[in-house]
């Protein structure tokens, strides 16, 4: 059994992109270099089109829980220490459809955890937030907003088009 | 009823039957190694259905089976083989393992097949969460370095929403629970024979991952069970009652993710209903002439998944159905009625595959009168299967 946080392999082709943008600040999602399509989790190639050539574009980091779980003991170590904490699925707002599996952070936190579950519902609103978990990899988690949805960035695209 | 006459749109339709069943003991953990419950097992079908073990041409298992074929056949002394399969996704599997031997019977690749299921789980371990890697470059890159660890994690996301969509409650869902440990106390070879469950006791348990309690998953067991496949025609001559396999299928939908199958455009629907489809269209038993089911049950919410996906209940019923008693010995449909992987033993769903058999046979614990129909299926959150037997 591990000690530590399981970690994401950061150097796939594939997802690559996505792990450094985290390391960025940013939530990059995959599109179709060829029919615009988005995709999550990112793919080797556009099953709409069958283009294997991508692009990454920001998205504006904010989205609603479409459900979530509250894990208990028995845990991994590094997640017994972090009780209790909630994990998340998030439906992002700019890319209906598209889901995110996120842990819930308190806003401004290095790790996750903090939030209490009985303040967390189906719906809520969260912001992303990026948590540095090692020098190499950060992961997106998120943050409840309150008590209104944060503002939408100006200028990421929001084309329902990206999934049909 | 959309049943097709067509045996070349049935394929596998009557034509093969399962002649033999036979398990281990089942215990929290047991001393024998996996190969040596898988032989004893496997010695017990063969003995069960008047079948020596130099007729068996062919094997089907689990990737994730400890034990090669090559070994299995050389302890068991078997003949040459011709056919031998293994299929993925644990708890999806055992449908597909069956199925596939049966498919080279009917089509005359194989005369005598041999499927098993030996796993010794009962040591914390050899849980399949406790094997994480420190990193994760499958599918699972992208939800275990959050927390969501264990299946227990991936399946109660699902159940809270479907909780959300439907309305349905932790009261409803305790009633798969409550009703299958109901049945492993009329089981004396259930785990959980001596401990009777009730509401308040479920509401009591510890939560392992929220809305899932202690009671909503699996026991952590060892043991091993095997079953002999062979053709209906030879199967008249045998010494048990032919249980025929009447259709099968396997099945994958769109967009699937192992477990965490939440990317799809509707992750309420899951790859059961793409088994469903097909197992129904070359089927002349259809959902409302199931007389009893054995549904994969590692965690309970899959039951009610299955339930809706397989046709028996319709979309945001199958809560409801469950607390009202449906599952129960005398409701609509008796469901896991051995006590099933929640209270009987856990071993990926063959013990679910035993049951039906048994039932057809006419000699379950809790035997439903005149059962002749049976329909089994495997895990809700893979790529899973399905079989429908009859006698």
């Amino acid at each position: 059994m591990i000690e530590s946080i399981p970690l994401p392999t950061l150097d796939d082709p594939v997802d690559a992109p996505f792990w450094a943008g985290c390391r960025h600040g940013q939530l990059l999602i995959q599109h179709c270099a060829d029919c615009g399509r988005a995709h999550h989790p990112p793919r080797a190639m556009c099953p709409h089109c069958r283009a294997d050539a991508f692009v990454w574009r920001p998205a504006a980091g904010t989205g609603r829980l479409w459900s979530y779980a509250v894990p208990n003991p028995p845990l991994l170590p590094a997640f017994a220490a972090l009780l209790p904490y909630v994990v998340g699925v998030v439906e992002l707002d700019d890319h209906p459809g598209l889901r995110l599996v996120g842990a819930l952070a308190a806003p401004g936190a290095s790790a996750i955890g903090g939030v209490d579950p009985a303040q967390v519902g189906i719906g809520a609103p969260v912001a992303v937030h990026f948590i540095a978990v090692t020098d190499d990899t950060t992961l997106p988690c998120w943050t409840l907003s309150t008590p209104t949805p944060a503002a939408i960035p100006a200028g990421t695209p929001a084309s329902r088009e990206d999934l049909s | 009823m959309s049943a097709l006459k067509n045996p070349v749109e049935a394929p596998i339709r009557d034509r093969t039957a399962i002649v033999g069943i036979g398990q281990t003991a089942f215990a929290k953990q047991l001393a024998p190694t996996e190969l040596q419950l898988a032989c004893q097992a496997i010695r017990a079908a063969l003995d069960d259905a008047g079948i020596a073990a130099h007729e068996v041409d062919a094997l089907g298992c689990f990737t994730q089976e400890t034990t090669p074929e090559f070994e299995i056949a050389r302890n068991l002394g078997f003949g040459e083989l011709h056919f031998f399969s293994q299929v993925a996704h644990g708890g999806g599997a055992i449908c597909g393992a069956l199925g596939q031997v049966a498919l080279a019977i009917a089509s005359g690749l194989a005369r005598v097949g041999v499927v098993w299921r030996s796993r010794k789980r009962g040591d914390p371990s050899k849980r399949q969460w406790a094997g994480v890697q420190p990193r994760v470059g499958d599918h699972w890159k992208w939800s275990r370095p959050h927390g969501l660890l264990r299946p227990a994690d991936e399946v109660a996301v699902t159940m809270r929403r479907y909780m959300h969509e439907y309305g349905a409650t932790r009261d409803q869902l305790a009633a798969v629970a409550l009703t299958q440990r109901a049945y492993a106390n009329a089981n004396p070879l259930a785990l959980m024979r001596d401990k009777p469950l009730d509401l308040a006791g479920y509401r009591a348990a510890r939560m392992i991952s929220d809305p899932l309690c202690l009671f909503d998953n699996c026991l952590e067991s060892d043991g091993a069970i095997a079953f002999v496949i062979t053709s209906a025609e030879r199967a008249r001559d045998l010494r048990q009652t032919p249980v025929l396999i009447h259709a099968f299928s396997q099945g994958m939908s769109r967009e699937h993710q192992l477990m965490t199958d939440y990317h799809g455009a509707d992750p309420l629907v899951s790859s059961s209903a793409a088994t469903a489809a097909n197992l129904w269209r070359q089927s002349d038993i259809q959902p409302a002439d199931v007389q009893v089911a054995q549904i994969y049950d590692a965690f309970s919410p899959l039951v009610l998944f299955s339930l809706e996906n397989y046709g028996f209940c319709g979309r945001g019923e199958a809560a409801a159905f469950a607390a009202d008693g449906g599952l129960a010995a005398d409701g609509r449909l008796p469901t896991n009625t051995a006590g099933g992987s929640l209270s009987e033993v856990y071993l990926h769903g063959a013990n679910l595959v035993s049951e039906g058999v048994r039932q057809l046979r006419g000699t379950a614990s809790s035997q439903i009168d005149d059962a002749r129909t049976c329909f089994i299926s495997t895990c809700d959150s893979t790529p899973n299967g399905a079989l429908i037997l009859r006698r």
